[in-house]
C-alpha cells in the first residue's frame, strides 16, 4: 500500500502548539507511508489540490489528513480523494486540533501526541477496504408532527412544492399557541386573523392529510422509508358526519370543566369545539368529564345531533402511513410555575400566566376581550407584570432565557392600557431582551407612549391582603435596583411571564424518532450553527420552539427551512445508503439472536441458512451504531469501516509506545 | 458622592477572603435585587443587600463593611431561600459582619453591645437570663429604656427571673469563650 | 418514643409556658422527654452573628452531651436553638470547620446526633387522624393564623422541614384539633427577632404587619412555635399597635398550649395566664360540645382551582 500524510497548520490553530513539519517527517518512518507534508490550510482549494496532485504523482492509494475533527471536514476530504480516483473510505483523519493543539500548550508533548495519532490513523488505513453505498427509493411524502404555526408553515411549503403531507396534531385543533394569542408584537396585529388563512389553507389543501386529536404511536424505518403508526384518539364523534353546528355544545349539561384552550380560565362543556375558528371545526367529547361516558347517564348530545354523529362506543384507532421524511414542530409548554411558593404556587386566583392573560385580552376568550380578574370580575386598574418567572433561575434548574417574554410583556402592557385607559402597568424586569427588527422600539413605545413603568429588579413575593373596602389586593414586593430600594405595589392583577420548556411528551417523541433532546425537552439540532434544522437522524428535521425558544417570525422561517430541506431530499431520484453498516460473517454466526435483541433500529432479522438460524442485517435500516458488534459472543457481526481488526490495529499502534 | 476610581479602589484580596470564608461564589450574582426585594430589614438599612453584594463583587471593602445594614440583618435567610443563583446571601452578610467586627468597622455599637452582653452572660453562667442581659446592655449603652415599658408586663407574668440559672459546666463554657478570645486576639 | 430534650434558655424565663406545655403534651402523646443533663446556651443570634465556630462550639457541647444519652432523637421546642444546633451539625460535616470548633472545646466532638423540633417529631411520628382521635375538646370557634416565623423552615437545606414558602404542618395540626385556619400569606415573614431590644421600631413594624394581616384575614388568634416570635407578637403587641395605629387584641398562643387544650389537659399544664394579651375571653367562648372532627378537612387558602390541565390534552 502507498500512503500519503498531510499535516495541517490550520493557520496558527495547530501550528502554534504543534511542530507539524516534525510530525510529517516522523510519519515517513511509518509502514507503507511514501509521502508526507505539512500544509497551511489543507481544507482550502490549493490544499485539496495538493492532495490530488500528490495522489497522482506518488501513486497513493490511501490518504491521512491530520487536522481538525472529522465532524468538520471528513466529508470534504472524502470527496477530494474521490476526485483523484481513490475510494472515499480509503481515507482517514487524525484530529490534532480539538484533541491536541487546542487543549495543550506543551509543544513537544503536542508534537509527540500528534505523531502518534497520525500513526494510529495510518495503521487503521492499512486495514481499510473500499466501500460502496447502496441506492434505494424514496417515499415522497412528509410527516409533520405538530400543527402550530411552524408546522403549518412547513406543511404548506411542502404542499406547495408538490409533496404529500401528513400532519399529526395532538389536540383537537391546529393553530398551536399562536391561536391563543390576542395580538402579536411588534405590529399589534390580530394573531388569529393572520393565522387563520393558513389554518384554513391546511384544511383545504388537497396535498395535506390532517390527523387532529392524534399522536405518534411509533416510527420505524429510515430516511426515505419511514413507517409511522398514528393513534387517532377517540373523539366519540364521527367527524365525517359532524358539521360543527354546535347544538351538542349548547345542550351539554356538564358545563363546569376547566377550559384547556382558555388555559384554565373559565369553564367549558364536556363536548366542545375549542374556539370559533378551530380547524377542523368538529366536536370532541372529553371522556373524563362526560356524564354519559363516566356514569352512563345522559346522552343529550346524541339526542340533539342532527346528523347522528355521536358515537359513545368509539375507540382509539391506529392507522399506518408511509413517509420519506419527518418534520417535528411540537412547540413548547410553560414550565410548572406552581412550584414557586413565593408567587402563590398557583393558588392565588388573580396571579395569572402570560398565556392566561392572552385569553383574558382575546375577544374569543372567556371574558370576550374585557379584562376582568378571575376571582371577582373586577376590571384591574393596577397590573403588575413579572418577567423571568422560571427563566434565568438556576435555583430551580432553569438557567436559560425564554426569549420572547420581554416582547410579549411589552405588548400586553400596551394592550392593557388600550383596554383600560385609566390603568397603570408595571413591569419588573432584569434585562430587556429585544434584539429583533423593530423590537427595541416597541418596548420604548410601551414606556414612552403607554406609560408602562419598568422597574429593574426581581419580585421576591406576592402576598394577598384585604383593602379597607374589602377588596383583595396583591402586595407585590420587589426591588428597584436602580434606585437601590425595596418597592411595593398593591396590584389588582399580577401577570407572570412564565418560562418555557419543550412540549409535554417531547422526550417520549424524541425516543420514538431516535433524535437527541436536552434536559428541558428541547430537541437537539445536528450542528448549533450550520445545521440548525437537521437532527442526527437522517430524514428528521426540526421547526419552531421544539428546537429552542424563538418567536413567531423565527418559527415560521424555520418551518420554511425544514420544508426546503425535505424538498432537497426528495429532489433526488434515489438516495444512497451509508456503507458503514453491520454485516454478518455467516460462518461464525451461531444464531444466538443477541444482536437482534440489542439492535435499537430493528435492523437485524433471523434467517434460516441450511436449517440453522443466522442473523441478517437489513442494510437500509442499519445505522451502524455497533451495539450488535459489541454484543456478539462470536465476533461474527462486524461494522464496515469499524471492524474489530481495524480498531485493534489502532490500539496496537498506540500500545507499542 | 464621589467618583470611585474603580481600577484603584478594587481590593481583589478582600473579594477572595469573602468568597473563601462564606463559601459562596460572588460572580454568580447577577444583581436581580431579589434579596433586597424580600429583606424584612431593608426599610431600616442604609445600604441594601444587593448593593452590599455588588460592593463585595467589585472588591470595594469600605462600601461592603462600613454600613449599618450588616448589623440590622435579621438572619431570616429569606434572601438565601429565594436567590435565583443559589447564593447563601445571608451567609455572605454574616461573613461580612464577622469581618467588619474583626477589622474595626462596627457600625452599630448598641447592637454589638447587646450581643456582647448576651454572650458575657452565657460565658459567666452557661445560660442566659433576660433581666441580666437587659441590665448589662442598658448599663453599657445607656439605651434600651423602651424595653422597660415591657418589663412590668413581663414581671407580672413571672417571665423575668432575677437570678440566672448557673449550670455545673459553666467553667467548661467559659473556656470556650476564653479560647475564642485568645484565637481572635 | 424517647426524646433527649434541649429546653433552651427562654424556657426558664420568657417562654415558661412553652416549656411547660411542651412537656405536658409530649407526655400526653406518648413521648418521653429527658433533659440533656447540664445543657448550656446555644449562643443564639449573638453567637452565630459574631462567629460560626463559636456558635458551633456552644451547640456542639450540647449535642455531644445528648449523644451519650439513650434516646431515639434530640429535640428542642425553640426554632432559634434548633437552627443553631442544626447548623453546627451541618457545618461540622466539613472537617476544616470541625477542627476550628474542636480547638475551642475541651475535647474533640464525637459524631453528633441530628436535632429536630418537637413540632416535626409530632407531625411526622403521628398522623393527623391519630391526633384528631385524641381530641377531647375540639377548638371550635378558634380562627387561627398559623405563624411559623423564619427559622423553622429556613434555610431549607439545613432545616429540612415542611414547605419553606407555604408550610402547612401547624395548619394541618390545628385543623385536626378542630380549629378553623385562616389563609395567612405572612406565615414565614420575619417578626424582627431580637432587634426589638435595640431598635423597637424594627420589631414594632414587622410584627405589626404580621398582626394586621392576620386580623384582615379574620383570625381571632395567632399560633406560634417560637419563643422570640411569640414575645414580639404578644409582649410587644402594644408597641406594634402603636406603630400601626390600630388595636389588634390578638392572643398569641404557643401551638403546644392549644394542642394541650384540645387534649383536655389541665390549665396548670398550659399556663394560659402567662400570655400578655389575655386569651380568656376567647377561650371562654369555646364551649362547643366534644364531637369528632373530620381529619380529612385540609387547611388550604381559599382559591379557585386554576390548574391549566383542562379537559383536552
Amino acid at each position: 500500500m502507498r500512503i500519503g500524510i498531510f499535516v495541517c497548520h490550520c493557520g496558527s490553530n495547530i501550528e502554534a502548539t504543534v511542530n507539524t513539519a516534525a510530525v510529517a517527517k516522523k510519519s515517513l518512518e511509518y509502514p507503507d507511508v511514501v509521502f508526507a507534508t505539512d500544509t497551511m490550510y489543507t481544507c482550502s482549494e490549493p490544499g485539496q489540490d495538493s492532495i490530488v496532485e500528490a495522489i497522482k504523482e506518488h501513486q497513493l492509494d490511501g490518504v491521512v489528513v491530520a487536522s481538525c475533527s472529522p465532524r468538520m471536514h471528513e466529508a470534504t476530504f472524502r470527496r477530494t480523494v474521490q476526485r483523484a480516483g481513490i475510494n472515499p473510505y480509503m481515507f482517514e483523519m487524525a484530529n490534532i486540533r480539538e484533541h491536541v493543539s487546542w487543549i495543550g500548550k506543551d509543544k513537544d508533548a503536542n508534537t509527540n501526541k500528534s505523531a502518534e495519532l497520525v500513526l494510529l490513523a495510518s495503521e487503521k488505513l492499512r486495514n481499510n477496504r473500499p466501500l460502496f453505498p447502496q441506492q434505494f427509493d424514496v417515499t415522497k411524502r412528509v410527516l409533520v408532527i405538530g400543527g402550530g404555526v411552524a408546522g403549518i408553515q412547513a406543511a404548506l411549503d411542502c404542499a406547495d412544492g408538490g409533496i404529500d403531507v401528513v400532519m399529526v396534531e395532538k389536540t383537537a385543533t391546529i393553530g398551536g399557541k399562536m391561536a391563543k394569542l390576542d395580538k402579536t408584537f411588534p405590529t399589534i396585529d390580530c394573531s388569529s386573523c393572520v393565522l387563520s388563512p393558513k389554518t384554513v389553507d391546511v384544511s383545504q389543501n388537497e396535498k395535506i392529510t390532517l390527523h387532529a386529536y392524534s399522536e405518534i404511536e411509533s416510527i420505524s424505518g429510515f430516511v426515505g422509508n419511514f413507517t409511522v403508526k398514528i393513534r387517532k384518539k377517540s373523539t366519540y364523534v364521527d367527524w365525517t358526519l359532524c358539521t360543527g353546528c354546535g347544538s351538542c355544545i349548547e345542550k351539554c349539561p356538564s358545563k363546569k370543566n376547566p377550559d384547556a384552550f382558555n388555559e384554565g380560565i373559565g369553564t367549558t362543556t364536556a363536548i366542545n369545539i375549542p374556539y370559533p375558528q378551530a380547524i377542523p371545526k368538529k366536536a370532541t367529547i372529553y371522556a373524563d368529564v362526560c356524564r354519559k361516558l363516566r356514569d352512563g347517564k345522559c346522552g343529550v348530545c346524541a339526542k340533539v345531533c342532527p346528523t347522528g354523529a355521536i358515537k359513545y362506543d368509539m375507540v382509539d384507532e391506529i392507522i399506518e402511513e408511509q413517509v420519506g421524511a419527518v418534520i417535528t414542530a411540537t412547540g413548547y409548554d410553560q414550565m410548572d410555575w406552581t412550584q414557586l411558593g413565593e408567587y402563590g404556587a398557583g393558588k392565588l386566583p388573580d396571579v395569572v400566566t402570560g398565556l392566561q392573560y392572552e385569553r383574558l385580552l382575546s375577544a374569543s376568550g372567556p371574558t370576550e376581550g374585557h379584562i376582568k380578574r378571575p376571582s371577582d370580575g373586577l376590571e384591574p386598574k393596577s397590573v403588575v407584570f413579572i418577567q423571568c418567572v422560571g427563566s434565568r433561575d438556576k435555583s430551580i434548574g432553569r438557567p436559560y432565557c425564554s426569549g420572547f417574554c420581554c416582547m410579549y410583556t411589552a405588548k400586553q402592557a400596551i394592550l392593557t392600557k388600550d383596554h383600560v385607559p385609566e390603568s397603570q402597568s408595571y413591569v419588573f424586569y432584569m434585562d430587556i431582551r429585544a434584539p429583533g427588527k423593530m423590537y427595541d422600539e416597541f418596548t420604548r413605545r410601551a414606556m414612552e407612549e403607554y406609560g408602562t413603568e419598568y422597574i429593574r429588579g426581581r419580585v421576591s413575593t406576592i402576598q394577598p391582603h384585604i383593602r379597607p373596602d374589602g377588596v383583595v389586593g396583591y402586595m407585590v414586593r420587589g426591588a428597584d435596583t436602580l434606585l437601590g430600594q425595596p418597592v411595593e405595589i398593591d396590584a389588582d392583577l399580577v401577570v407572570l411571564a412564565v418560562g418555557v420548556e419543550g412540549a409535554q411528551g417531547a422526550a417520549q417523541l424524541a425516543e420514538k424518532l431516535r433524535i437527541s433532546y436536552d434536559q428541558y425537552g428541547f430537541f437537539m439540532e445536528s450542528h448549533p450553527k450550520l445545521k440548525p434544522v437537521e437532527t442526527n437522524t437522517a430524514g428528521v428535521y426540526l421547526a419552531g420552539v421544539c428546537q429552542g425558544v424563538k418567536d413567531i417570525p423565527t418559527s415560521v422561517s424555520q418551518g420554511s427551512a425544514a420544508a426546503a430541506k425535505v424538498m432537497a431530499l426528495f429532489s433526488k431520484p434515489k438516495l444512497q445508503s451509508d456503507p458503514q453498516i453491520a454485516f454478518v460473517d455467516i460462518k461464525r454466526c451461531i444464531g444466538c439472536g443477541k444482536c437482534i435483541t440489542v439492535c435499537p433500529y430493528q435492523a437485524i432479522k433471523e434467517v434460516s441458512f441450511r436449517g440453522a438460524p443466522k442473523a441478517e442485517v437489513v442494510g437500509t435500516v442499519c445505522q451502524g451504531c455497533g451495539l450488535c458488534n459489541a454484543t456478539c459472543p462470536q465476533g461474527a457481526i462486524q461494522v464496515a469501516h469499524f471492524t474489530d481488526n481495524q480498531l485493534l490495529a489502532e490500539v496496537n499502534a498506540l500500545c507499542q509506545f | 458622592m464621589e467618583v470611585i476610581q474603580l481600577d484603584k479602589a478594587r481590593n481583589t484580596n478582600f473579594l477572595k477572603e469573602v468568597e473563601a470564608e462564606s463559601g459562596q461564589k460572588l460572580s454568580t450574582c447577577y444583581q436581580c435585587g431579589n434579596c433586597t426585594a424580600g429583606c424584612p430589614g431593608g426599610e431600616f438599612y442604609d445600604r441594601q443587600v444587593s448593593q452590599i453584594m455588588r460592593a463585595a463583587q467589585l472588591g470595594l471593602k469600605e462600601e461592603a463593611l462600613g454600613n449599618r445594614s450588616l448589623w440590622l440583618c435579621l438572619a431570616c435567610s429569606t434572601c438565601s431561600a429565594r436567590c435565583p443563583n443559589e447564593i447563601d446571601v445571608a451567609g455572605v452578610m454574616e461573613t461580612l459582619r464577622s469581618m467588619a467586627r474583626r477589622e474595626g468597622y462596627v457600625n452599630d455599637r448598641p447592637i454589638e453591645s447587646f450581643w456582647k452582653a448576651f454572650l458575657d452572660m452565657v460565658s459567666m453562667n452557661g445560660r442566659t437570663f433576660e433581666a441580666g442581659v437587659m441590665a448589662d446592655y442598658m448599663l453599657r449603652t445607656g439605651r434600651g429604656w423602651s424595653n422597660l415599658a415591657m418589663a412590668p408586663a413581663a414581671l407580672a407574668k413571672g417571665k423575668m427571673p432575677f437570678f440566672p440559672h448557673r449550670i455545673k459546666g459553666r467553667k467548661e463554657v467559659a473556656r470556650i469563650f476564653k479560647r475564642y478570645a485568645e484565637k481572635r486576639s | 418514643m424517647k426524646l433527649a430534650y434541649y429546653p433552651g434558655c427562654s424556657g426558664e424565663g420568657t417562654s415558661k409556658e412553652y416549656d411547660v406545655s411542651t412537656r405536658a403534651i409530649c407526655e400526653a402523646l406518648g413521648f418521653t422527654l429527658t433533659d440533656i443533663d447540664d445543657w448550656s446556651c446555644c449562643g443564639s443570634t449573638p453567637g452565630h452573628s459574631l462567629d460560626h465556630a463559636l456558635s458551633g462550639a456552644l451547640s456542639a457541647r450540647n449535642l455531644a452531651l445528648a449523644s451519650t444519652m439513650e434516646a431515639d432523637c434530640v429535640v428542642t421546642p425553640c426554632p432559634s436553638c434548633l437552627s443553631n444546633l442544626k447548623h453546627a451539625k451541618h457545618r461540622m460535616e466539613d472537617p476544616a470547620f470541625k477542627a476550628k470548633v474542636d480547638e475551642l472545646l475541651d475535647e474533640p466532638t464525637p459524631a453528633l446526633p441530628e436535632p429536630y423540633s418537637v413540632l416535626q417529631v409530632i407531625v411526622e411520628k403521628l398522623s393527623m387522624e391519630e391526633i384528631a382521635a385524641k381530641v377531647k375538646k375540639p377548638l371550635k370557634g378558634l380562627k387561627v393564623a398559623c405563624y411559623y416565623g423564619c427559622l423553622m423552615v429556613r434555610p431549607p437545606k439545613v432545616m429540612q422541614f415542611d414547605d419553606y414558602e407555604n408550610p402547612m404542618s401547624l395548619d394541618n395540626l390545628l385543623v385536626a384539633l378542630g380549629a378553623e385556619v385562616v389563609p395567612f400569606p405572612l406565615k414565614t415573614e420575619c417578626c424582627g427577632a431580637s432587634l426589638g431590644v435595640v431598635d423597637k421600631e424594627v420589631t414594632s413594624k414587622l410584627s405589626g404587619r404580621i398582626l394586621e394581616r392576620a386580623k384582615q384575614f379574620g383570625a381571632n388568634c395567632v399560633v406560634s412555635a417560637c419563643p422570640l416570635c411569640q414575645m414580639n407578637l404578644d409582649l410587644r403587641q402594644s408597641q406594634a399597635e402603636e406603630a400601626m395605629g390600630q388595636k389588634f387584641e390578638l392572643p398569641i398562643f404557643y401551638y403546644t398550649q392549644l394542642l394541650g387544650l384540645a387534649l383536655g389537659l389541665d390549665d396548670s399544664a398550659l399556663m394560659m395566664n402567662k400570655l400578655v394579651v389575655s386569651p380568656h375571653a376567647l377561650l371562654k367562648s369555646l364551649d362547643a360540645p366534644a364531637e369528632a372532627v373530620a381529619p380529612e378537612a385540609k387547611a388550604e387558602p381559599k382559591a379557585e382551582d386554576k390548574s391549566d390541565e383542562g379537559a383536552a390534552s
